[in-house]
């Protein structure tokens, strides 16, 4: 019996952006009542089949029926699917920010953003990787036009560089798949997992260059180090729902990493098993240490949480670079929390922003905005929030992640690396805090909001925070899970069975 | 032949990089551009180079060429062709915006 509702989330925001285009400026509230129906009904999908595959079921589908590996498959695993409910509630609350008026800045941003969902819900279920490729390029380019959304100079400037560096990467993939189609004869990725095993010696060279191109390939598209230079500036420019949604970009090379090489590079992959090995927490912990220091040495608000996702990377990747179930799983813990955190953080800050007038986010005295007191207890809640602090869902999340590293060789290193950025980012945040709010100097005259429009304008922020807060309450029952994921992940052969054998109409 | 292929692959490769690290975007652009016409050949031999070979199964034949190549190298053209694009409009649109056309935005003649 097949399952249409894996191929439904790829479906969804394709339909709905081709609708929207169809709707034209005129209807602004059509198309805002279609977006956000869109990214709702994305929710339930993820919430269906989040119960569909929480008991350990791997559904495939096969896409025109083709069966696998010579047709392209889709495969909806906890890991997937798990990805597909952080984007569509992370969408959720960026596109509800967005309807306070970032989304007339300039036209198709509606449109824009169905198709960005529809690449990043596209990654994460495809179980092919020329496909994986195709529906990168897509996600890329409605995020190059997302980024340079309402245009501007200092936008335009970051958004040439986001566009090259990622079309070298786009490049740099294809590479990397054609070397593994000549030399192994396949890109259905379970079925590389069967063929990487039985590389020839002659091939093993070859094969792992593929292997370590691809990785280059996601760890930029993770912003890992020394990669991540893009990231900073493309964030810190753009407008504050994009850079909200893009808390989820880094996340796709986070996932693209994890799959490929747990389920091709994995243990089981033969004369090219565990690829990464060795690679992957030096530098994870090199980010991490590197993305504090932006943090401390920023001199914006957004620029500091464009650092602040840079370091939460680093977090997240010294996790998976444990390459231990308890790691994985401490590292599908704490990838919902950095993200929903991030783009919080950009939207406060925007908020924020906005009251400070002429001085924006600058780190410098200005005059007190209205709700001084309210924006910074947000504030300081975000700031607990994301460094790590009890009783938020960071301090879960890095305890897990240093509970994982206990017995591992390098405990040292990774224990001195986690702590000190910590106290380093705990430093910045709260100077940069106690400077806006502390030192701001008292106001003449200022500008009131309505507590209704306050209250309008503050729930994105409010709902990423009780997000953060779930997982918090649940943590039990999502630890479970992330280990049932882990568990899957570092047994391939259930999902090469259901790549290969299901998902087809017999 | 392969090593006629394999001498062009590289030539434009290297052409490639060299542009993309220049600091005037028009440059940069036909780099990209040279970087991808050198992946799109290298996708199009990776089913190996045959002349005169079907590519769909027939009797009493036992050397096929790989159709598969040409399938992902239309994909990736149009891909290509589509960033190109994008790319050269948002070049154009820099220099306009920012006045030059140095891919910092900043420099000063």
């Amino acid at each position: 019996m097949i399952n249409h509702i894996v191929i439904a989330p790829v479906l969804l925001p394709l339909l709905a952006g081709v609708l929207l285009l169809l709707l034209r400026e005129k209807n602004l509230q059509w198309q805002r009542l279609l977006s956000l129906v869109s990214v709702l009904a994305q929710v339930g999908l993820a919430v269906m089949l989040l119960a569909a595959v929480n008991g350990g079921e791997i559904l495939a589908y096969a896409v025109g029926n083709w069966q696998a590996p010579f047709g392209i498959v889709l495969v909806a695993d906890r890991l997937s699917v798990w990805m597909l409910l952080v984007t569509a509630l992370l969408s959720l609350c960026a596109l509800s920010y967005a309807l306070r008026g970032a989304d007339i800045d300039g036209k198709h941003f509606h449109t824009l953003f169905q198709l960005q969902l529809l690449g990043l819900n596209g990654a994460f279920l495809t179980g092919d990787l020329f496909n994986l490729f195709v529906f990168f390029e897509i996600l890329l380019l409605a995020s190059y036009s997302l980024l340079l959304h309402g245009g501007g100079r200092q936008r335009t400037k970051a958004g040439l560089h986001f566009v090259v560096i990622n079309l070298v990467g786009s490049t740099l993939f294809l590479f990397a798949v054609g070397t593994l189609y000549g030399t192994l004869g396949t890109l259905n990725m379970a079925d590389l997992a069967v063929k990487v095993a039985q590389t020839p010696p002659e091939d093993v060279f070859l094969v792992s260059t593929a292997g370590l191109l691809l990785f280059g390939v996601f760890a930029l598209k993770a912003a890992l180090l020394p990669l991540y230079a893009w990231l900073p500036a493309a964030y810190a420019n753009t407008s504050a729902p994009v850079a909200a949604l893009f808390a989820i970009m880094t996340k796709v090379g986070a996932y693209c990493i994890l799959r490929v090489y747990t389920l091709i590079f994995g243990a089981q992959a033969g004369p090219v098993a565990n690829l990464i090995e060795g690679l992957l927490l030096p530098l994870a912990l090199a980010t991490l240490f590197i993305g504090m220091l932006g943090v401390l040495a920023s001199t914006h608000l957004r620029q500091q949480v464009a650092y602040l996702v840079v370091a939460s990377i680093g977090s997240l990747f010294i996790a998976l670079g444990l390459n231990t179930g308890a790691g994985i799983a401490a590292g599908i813990y704490y990838l919902p929390h950095s993200t929903f955190a991030a783009a919080g953080f950009f939207l406060l800050a925007d908020i924020i922003a906005k009251r400070r007038g002429e001085m924006g986010d600058k780190f410098e005295i200005a005059t007190a905005i209205a709700y001084q007191r309210l924006f910074g207890v947000l504030f300081f809640t975000m700031a607990v929030l994301i460094v790590g602090l009890p009783p938020l869902s960071g301090f879960i999340g890095k305890f897990l992640i240093l509970n994982a590293a206990i017995s591992h060789p390098s405990l040292p290193i990774i224990m001195g690396v986690v702590l000190v950025s910590s106290f380093m980012g705990l430093v910045a945040v709260a100077r940069s805090g106690s400077l806006m709010f502390y030192r701001a100097l008292p106001a003449e005259h200022v500008v009131q909001t309505s507590v209704g429009q306050l209250a309008k304008e503050l729930m994105p922020v409010i709902s990423l925070l009780l997000l953060c807060i779930l997982l918090v309450v649940c943590a039990g029952s999502i630890m479970e899970f992330s280990l049932a994921t882990a568990d899957q992940l570092l047994q391939p052969a259930a999902y090469i069975d259901a790549a290969l054998s299901d998902g087809v109409i017999r | 032949m392969e090593a006629l292929i394999a001498l062009i692959l590289g030539t434009l490769t290297a052409c490639g990089v060299y542009l993309i690290l220049r600091a005037r975007t028009f440059p940069v652009v036909l780099g990209l551009t040279f970087l991808s016409y050198a992946v799109n050949l290298f996708l199009l031999i990776m089913g190996r180079l045959t002349v005169g070979n079907p590519p769909i199964i027939l009797d009493g034949i036992t050397d096929y060429a790989d159709p598969l190549p040409q399938a992902l190298v239309l994909t990736a053209i149009v891909i290509g062709f589509a960033m190109t694009a994008f790319v050269i409009v948002l070049a154009l649109k820099a220099h306009a915006e920012l006045g030059n056309d140095h891919v910092d935005g900043t420099h000063k003649l």
